[in-house]
């Protein structure tokens, strides 16, 4: 019986050999292209390269502009520093397996340090393993768990992101119930920035998450700083559009009185605007999204977002970059801000609709720091 | 085994209705003489209880965006049943569709290109990449599952290459858009893009059905040896199945960006396994030569029943792929006790 994993009669030589010319092609590109990234040094200042830094940039995945603007500012300061970046990134949001190739490879080719952001717990061993070697590791945008897996972290405090929007949101209603729709990131697995905005948010509000470790644990209803609240929904959206307009229309289903909606990122949140539209409920209804993208800001612009909390990861990777410059040419080690375990590289509230008591800047102030195009 | 070009349904072996006596036996040959209807009594069951855990559930409203938000993975689901009915799999579909309407985005958004020549070009991408994923199969003779592994790599670093990583927004109003514009018949919403899939199932059924085209498919997935004894063009049958899978995959990205709004390099991640799983609960056999296209819409109307009820419910998010599991489960254990020979 035919099998899908059967072959369907063994391959005739010719093409055995077509297969096997196609694979040598493959691998004569792919060795020219790491060739180019790796030693690129090809006809320019010669002799300078082998004093070099290595540094390893490992980002969670390169399917979303967040990390796409990490690379493109690192690249900049490695240009400046005369830095050897190399680029990793996992195939998909929770792909530890990639990172630790990466992690490997930065080991054996003696660079000075890494720049990851993690996709989960299962990197620290390797981590560690690097930092036995001596390398310098930095976590970019989120801790590692624990944070002392990381020599320091460059990262955003997402609680407290999530916590601007959750503020605006409380004096933006004035009083009246809250109903809310959660648009968080997954239902397969814990991440933590996933985690830290939406608890973020909550607290915001005044309600308090009742957890640190799981989503949907706060009291179903009850008080929030502002008034009455209720819970419509918690709805993991993949943080795509498509997953969150699924989650939304869901969440619609259930509770048709949804008047605020918190959403992971700014793609879950447009996700949650087209079914707002499409079910006529897009007015009055307060959406809220955290990210800071140059696309995203422009929804602020045409009311779609309500709220959006900016982040800055090309600032994190290039901080991180100088800062293993620094120290790789004797400097001292970089230090974490004040009062925090992590190098706060900053969060703001971004919103054409300034209220009273809550700072905020516009989306044309926050465009002019916005990642992607 | 047999060869049922000449029989009346598509069932893959003999009809042994004749000496059954017990209920078992009977049910058994039910099952045997009609793959979709083992996946429509779960529906119906499913519709029954959800109904009864949330009262919200069988609104007219609810309903149909359930049917709209299948509407992505249903259209994938005719190609991918086309493939497993080759005796194949393809887990490149999902790839394909987002790289088909990511281009079909970046050219009228970009290059300014009209929306109807967009379609076309981004309906020839995915027709070129599913036959590419064809002719390795029929011609080098790789497996399927390899091919379309490797393919599913290709295609989906091809598509952020493109997109490097960004949302394409489309302008309202854009002609690629109107496959989101919603008909509303009291409080019951259809999208243009719950139309289109629906009439990719009729016309592929048709064709599966009633055409020499039809026939030969099931046959060469049934048995591909004595297929090609009985003078069928087996390679050429597979390959087809894999052109109009393209088609098919076509339509899926059209109707994805009627519900993105544009094109996303992010939206339609899962959209490989999804279909694979609406394919098999909805009783198409993953050794090929058995199933209907109708159980794989029935299978993908399943698990967003799941997916809508349980959050309808109130139920944590994590029971839709536990449920999903299950079902995928169950769907091929029945397939195997159908499949048994007849004490």
């Amino acid at each position: 019986m035919p099998n899908i994993l059967s072959y369907r009669g063994f391959p005739k030589p010719r093409a055995l050999a077509l297969a096997a010319g196609v694979t040598a092609l493959a691998v004569a590109a792919a060795g020219c292209s790491s060739s180019k990234n790796t030693s690129g040094t090809g006809g320019t200042a010669g002799g300078s390269s082998g004093k070099s830094v290595g540094v390893s940039l490992i980002l969670k995945t390169l399917t979303n502009p967040y990390f796409v603007s990490m690379e493109k500012d690192a690249k900049t300061a490695a240009a400046k520093d005369n830095v050897k970046l190399t680029v990793a990134a996992g195939k998909q949001d929770g792909d530890t397996q990639s990172q630790i190739t990466a992690i490997d490879n930065a080991i054996s080719r003696g660079d000075k340090g890494i720049l990851i952001t993690t996709n989960g717990d299962a990197v620290n061993a390797a981590l560690n393993q690097a930092k036995k070697a001596g390398i310098f590791v930095i976590a970019l945008d989120t801790a590692p768990n624990p944070p002392s897996t990381a020599d320091i972290t460059y990262a955003t405090d997402n609680e407290a992101a999530g916590k601007l929007d959750g503020q605006y949101a409380a004096k933006a209603l004035g009083g009246k119930k809250a109903v809310i729709a959660m648009l968080d990131l997954f239902n397969n697995q814990v991440v933590s920035v996933d985690i830290q905005r939406d608890h973020g948010f909550l607290e915001g509000l005044g309600i308090n998450p009742n957890s640190t470790t799981q989503n949907g644990k706060e009291a179903p209803s009850g008080s929030y700083s502002g008034g009455e609240y209720q819970i419509a929904c918690h709805q993991p959206t993949q943080g795509a559009i498509d997953g969150g307009r699924t989650a939304m229309e869901n969440c619609l289903s259930a509770n048709p009185n949804i008047n605020v909606v918190y959403a992971i990122n700014e793609p879950a949140a447009e996700g949650g605007y087209n079914a707002l539209k499409a079910a006529g409920k897009q007015n009055g209804v307060l959406i809220f999204a955290i990210d800071g993208s140059c696309a995203g800001l422009k929804f602020l612009g045409t009311g779609e977002f309500t709220a959006d909390a900016v982040q800055y990861p090309g600032k994190m990777a290039s901080l991180g970059v100088d800062a293993i410059a620094k120290l790789a040419a004797g400097g001292s080690k970089p230090t974490t801000s004040a009062g925090l375990s992590f190098f706060n590289t900053g969060t703001a509230l971004a919103t054409d609709k300034p209220l009273g008591g809550v700072t905020s800047e516009t989306s044309a102030t926050a465009a002019q720091a916005c990642w992607g195009s | 085994m047999t060869l049922n070009v000449d029989e009346g349904a598509p069932a893959s072996a003999e009809d042994l209705a004749g000496d059954s006596h017990t209920l078992g036996q009977r049910v058994h040959e039910l099952l045997h003489r009609q793959p979709a209807l083992s996946p429509a009594i779960v529906l119906v069951l499913a519709l029954i209880v959800f109904s009864f855990l949330s009262n919200r559930f069988m609104r007219p409203a609810n309903l149909s965006l359930v049917l709209q938000q299948l509407s992505i993975v249903g259209s994938l689901a005719v190609g991918q049943t086309l493939i497993i009915l080759t005796a194949g799999i393809d887990l490149s579909v999902g790839a394909i569709m987002v790289l088909s309407s990511l281009m079909m985005a970046k050219l009228v958004s970009h290059n300014g290109l009209p929306g109807g020549l967009a379609l076309l070009i981004g309906l020839a991408v995915a027709v070129l990449a599913s036959t590419i994923n064809g002719l390795l199969v029929t011609r080098i003779k790789l497996p399927p599952f390899i091919v379309t592994l490797g393919t599913l790599g290709i295609f989906t670093a091809v598509t952020l290459l493109y997109a490097q990583g960004q949302t394409i927004q489309l302008a309202p109003g854009s002609f690629l858009l109107k496959t989101g514009d919603i008909h509303s018949i009291g409080s019951f919403t259809v999208t243009n893009g719950v139309l289109l899939m629906l009439a990719l199932y009729i016309v592929v059924a048709f064709a599966l059905r009633y055409t020499a085209w039809g026939r030969h498919l099931y046959a060469t997935g049934d048995d591909v040896e004595a297929s090609s004894l009985a003078g069928i063009q087996t390679k050429r049958v597979i390959l087809s199945a894999y052109i109009v899978a393209g088609v098919a995959i076509a339509v899926a990205a059209w109707v994805l960006i009627g519900r993105v709004g544009g094109g996303d390099p992010n939206s339609g991640a899962n959209a490989n396994l999804e279909s694979i799983t609406a394919v098999v609960i909805g009783g198409t056999s993953l050794f090929g030569g058995r199933g209907l296209l109708v159980g794989s819409l029935i299978g993908a109307v399943i698990v967003q029943v799941f997916d809508n009820g349980l959050a309808l419910a109130g139920y944590d998010p994590q029971y839709q792929v536990l449920a999903t599991g299950f079902l995928v489960i169950i769907a091929v254990s029945v397939d195997q006790w159908i499949r048994r020979v007849k004490a």
